[in-house]
C-alpha cells in the first residue's frame, strides 16, 4: 500500500461560533480522484481549502505526502508547490495577460523562465492562440481553462477544484470538463467539489456525500448514485438527479 | 421615416433648449446691466479689469508661472515615493515591523492634520533658521519640502484604501500559486490599486499646482508673488487676475481630464 497522498483525520474548522467541519477522516490515494458532492453549505468548499492550508484547521491533522501541513505555525510556502487549487471565479489577475498569469509563479517561485513548458501547456488545452489575451478578452471557460494551466505550470501533484463550472454558462461547461478528463488520463491526483453529478459517476474513484459539515457517506460512484445508503443521500440526490 | 417616439422625442429636445437658452439669456442680461450699476463698479473695475496693465504684465507672470511648474514637477516623483512607502508601511503586518505601521500612522495624522500654509510656514523659516550653509537654506528645498511632506500623506491615504479594495480573492490565489507575500504584493496587489487610484490621484496633483503658490510666502518668486510685486508697483490688482486666468488655463483640463479618467473607471466596473 503507498503511502496516501492526502490523510485528513478529524478535521474541525469554525468561522466565529459557527463549527463548519465537525471532524473529518479522508484518505486520498495517488492517481485517485476524490469528488465531493453535497449541498452548498455543507462544507465542501472548508474542506477543500483545509486541504491545502488556504483556511487554518482548528483542529485534526491534514497529511500532505505524509506530512502534517495543519501544524500550527508550519510553514506553507514550499508546500503550495505541490498542491494546486483552482477556483471557481476563476480569479486569473486582470491586469496580465493568459501567459503572464501562468509564466508569474514560476519566474518568481521557482526562478524558471518556463516559457517552452507554457506554451506546450496553452497547446495542450487548445489555448495557443490566446496566450497574449488580456482575461477580460476570454469567455468564461476560457478564462478557467487559464486557470487550470496557471495552477498546473507550478507542477503539482495534486490538484483540487473548487466547484470550477458553477459560475459558467452552461454550453462553456464541457471545455472545463474535458481538461479535467485530460488531467485524469495523465494520472493526476484531483480532489473536487462539483455539481456536475453526471461527471462526477463517469470519472470519480470515489464519491464523497458531505451534509452539515460531515461526510455522510462515502464510496465508489456506482454504489452513491444506484444504492445509496443513508436516508439523507438519498434525499439530495433525489433533489438533484431529477 | 420618423417613429411617433422620435417625433416626440425631437420635440421635447426642441422645448428643453428653447427654455435653456431663454433663461441664460436673461440672466447674462441681468448681471451685464446690474453689475455696472453697483456704486464702487468703476474703481473695481479700473484696479482689477484694467485691459492695459493685463496685456503689460501678462508675459512676466507667464515666465514666473515657470517656476511654478518646476516647483510642480520634482515635488511630484517625491510625493509619490513618499506616499507608496508610507501606505506599505501602514500595511506591514509582520510584529517586528510594528514601529513602522505606528510611524506611518502618526506621519499621515500629523501631515493631513495641519494646514499646508502653516507647514510651508513652519519648515520654510524654521529649517533654514538652523543656520545651514548655502544651498541648504533655500526656501525652494523646504518649501518644497513641505509640499511633499503634506502632499504625501494624503496620497498614502488614497494608495491604501487603493490596495484595500482589492478583493481577497486576489491574493489567495497568489498565495496558492506559492508567491511570497511580497511578490503578491508588488506583482498582483499593488498594479492593480495603483490603476484604481489613478482618477483620485489626478484630483491630488490638480490641488498641489495649485498650492505650488503658497511658497509665494517664504520667498521664491512664482506667479503669486510676481503679481504682488506687479501689484505694489502699478497700484493695481489686475496682475492677480491675469495669474487667476494663467492657473485656470492649466486647472480646467486637468480637473476634466480627472473627471473623463473617474467617470471611465465607473463605467468599466459596472
Amino acid at each position: 500500500m503507498p503511502e496516501p497522498r492526502l490523510a485528513l483525520s478529524g478535521v474541525k474548522k469554525s468561522f466565529g461560533d459557527v463549527e463548519v467541519l465537525h471532524g473529518i477522516d479522508l484518505v486520498v490515494n495517488p492517481g485517485e480522484m476524490v469528488c465531493l458532492i453535497g449541498a452548498s453549505g455543507s462544507g465542501k468548499s472548508t474542506l477543500l481549502r483545509c486541504m491545502n492550508g488556504l483556511e487554518p484547521v482548528d483542529d485534526g491533522e491534514v497529511r500532505l505526502d505524509g506530512v502534517d501541513i495543519a501544524e500550527p505555525g508550519f510553514d506553507l510556502a514550499p508546500i503550495r508547490q505541490k498542491i494546486g487549487i483552482v477556483f471557481q471565479s476563476f480569479n486569473l489577475f486582470p491586469h496580465m495577460t493568459a501567459y503572464d498569469n501562468v509564466a508569474l509563479a514560476p519566474r518568481r517561485v521557482l526562478a524558471e523562465d518556463a516559457r517552452t513548458r507554457i506554451e506546450a501547456l496553452f497547446e495542450h488545452f487548445g489555448l495557443s492562440a490566446h496566450m497574449t489575451k488580456y482575461p477580460d478578452q476570454l469567455s468564461g471557460g476560457q478564462q478557467q481553462r487559464v486557470a487550470v494551466i496557471r495552477a498546473l505550470a507550478m507542477r503539482p501533484q495534486t490538484m483540487l477544484f473548487d466547484e470550477i463550472t458553477s459560475a459558467l454558462d452552461p454550453e462553456l461547461v464541457g471545455e472545463v470538463l474535458d481538461v479535467l478528463r485530460s488531467l485524469r488520463d495523465d494520472g493526476m491526483t484531483m480532489v473536487l467539489a462539483t455539481h456536475e453529478m453526471g461527471f462526477a459517476r463517469e470519472l470519480a474513484d470515489r464519491i464523497c456525500f458531505m451534509d452539515k459539515g460531515v461526510i455522510a457517506e462515502e464510496g465508489p460512484p456506482d454504489v452513491i448514485f444506484s444504492n445509496p445508503q443513508k436516508e439523507r443521500t438519498k434525499q439530495f440526490l433525489a433533489s438533484v438527479l431529477r | 421615416m420618423t417613429t411617433r417616439r422620435a417625433a416626440y422625442e425631437a420635440r421635447q429636445r426642441r422645448r428643453a433648449n428653447l427654455l435653456a437658452g431663454g433663461s441664460t439669456a436673461v440672466v447674462l442680461v441681468l448681471l451685464i446691466v446690474l453689475v455696472p450699476l453697483a456704486p464702487g463698479w468703476e474703481g473695481v473695475q479700473a484696479s482689477f479689469f484694467n485691459a492695459e496693465i493685463f496685456a503689460r504684465t501678462f508675459p512676466d507672470l507667464l515666465s514666473a508661472f515657470l517656476i511654478n511648474i518646476a516647483i510642480f514637477a520634482w515635488s511630484v516623483p517625491l510625493i509619490a515615493a513618499l506616499g507608496l512607502a508610507i501606505a506599505l508601511a501602514r500595511g506591514a503586518r509582520a510584529p517586528v515591523l510594528f514601529p513602522l505601521r505606528i510611524f506611518g500612522a502618526i506621519y499621515v495624522d500629523l501631515f493631513r492634520g495641519i494646514p499646508v500654509v502653516l507647514l510651508v510656514y513652519l519648515v520654510g523659516f524654521g529649517i533654514p533658521g538652523l543656520g545651514l550653509p548655502r544651498p541648504w537654506n533655500s526656501p525652494y528645498i523646504w518649501g518644497t519640502v513641505a509640499l511633499v511632506l503634506t502632499y504625501s500623506a494624503y496620497v498614502a491615504e488614497v494608495l491604501r484604501s487603493g490596495i484595500e479594495s482589492i478583493h481577497e480573492s486576489q491574493r489567495n490565489a497568489a498565495v496558492c500559486l506559492g508567491l511570497s507575500e511580497r511578490d503578491t504584493m508588488r506583482y498582483v496587489v499593488l498594479p492593480q490599486a495603483i490603476r484604481r487610484v489613478v482618477p483620485a490621484n489626478m484630483n491630488m496633483l490638480v490641488a498641489l499646482q495649485k498650492d505650488v503658490a503658497l511658497l509665494s510666502f517664504i520667498g521664491p518668486v512664482e506667479i503669486l508673488r510676481q503679481a504682488g510685486i506687479f501689484k505694489s508697483l502699478l497700484a493695481n490688482f489686475t496682475p492677480y487676475v491675469a495669474a487667476a486666468v494663467i492657473f485656470l488655463c492649466v486647472t480646467v483640463p486637468a480637473t476634466r481630464y480627472a473627471d473623463y479618467l473617474m467617470n471611465r473607471d465607473r463605467n468599466a466596473r459596472t
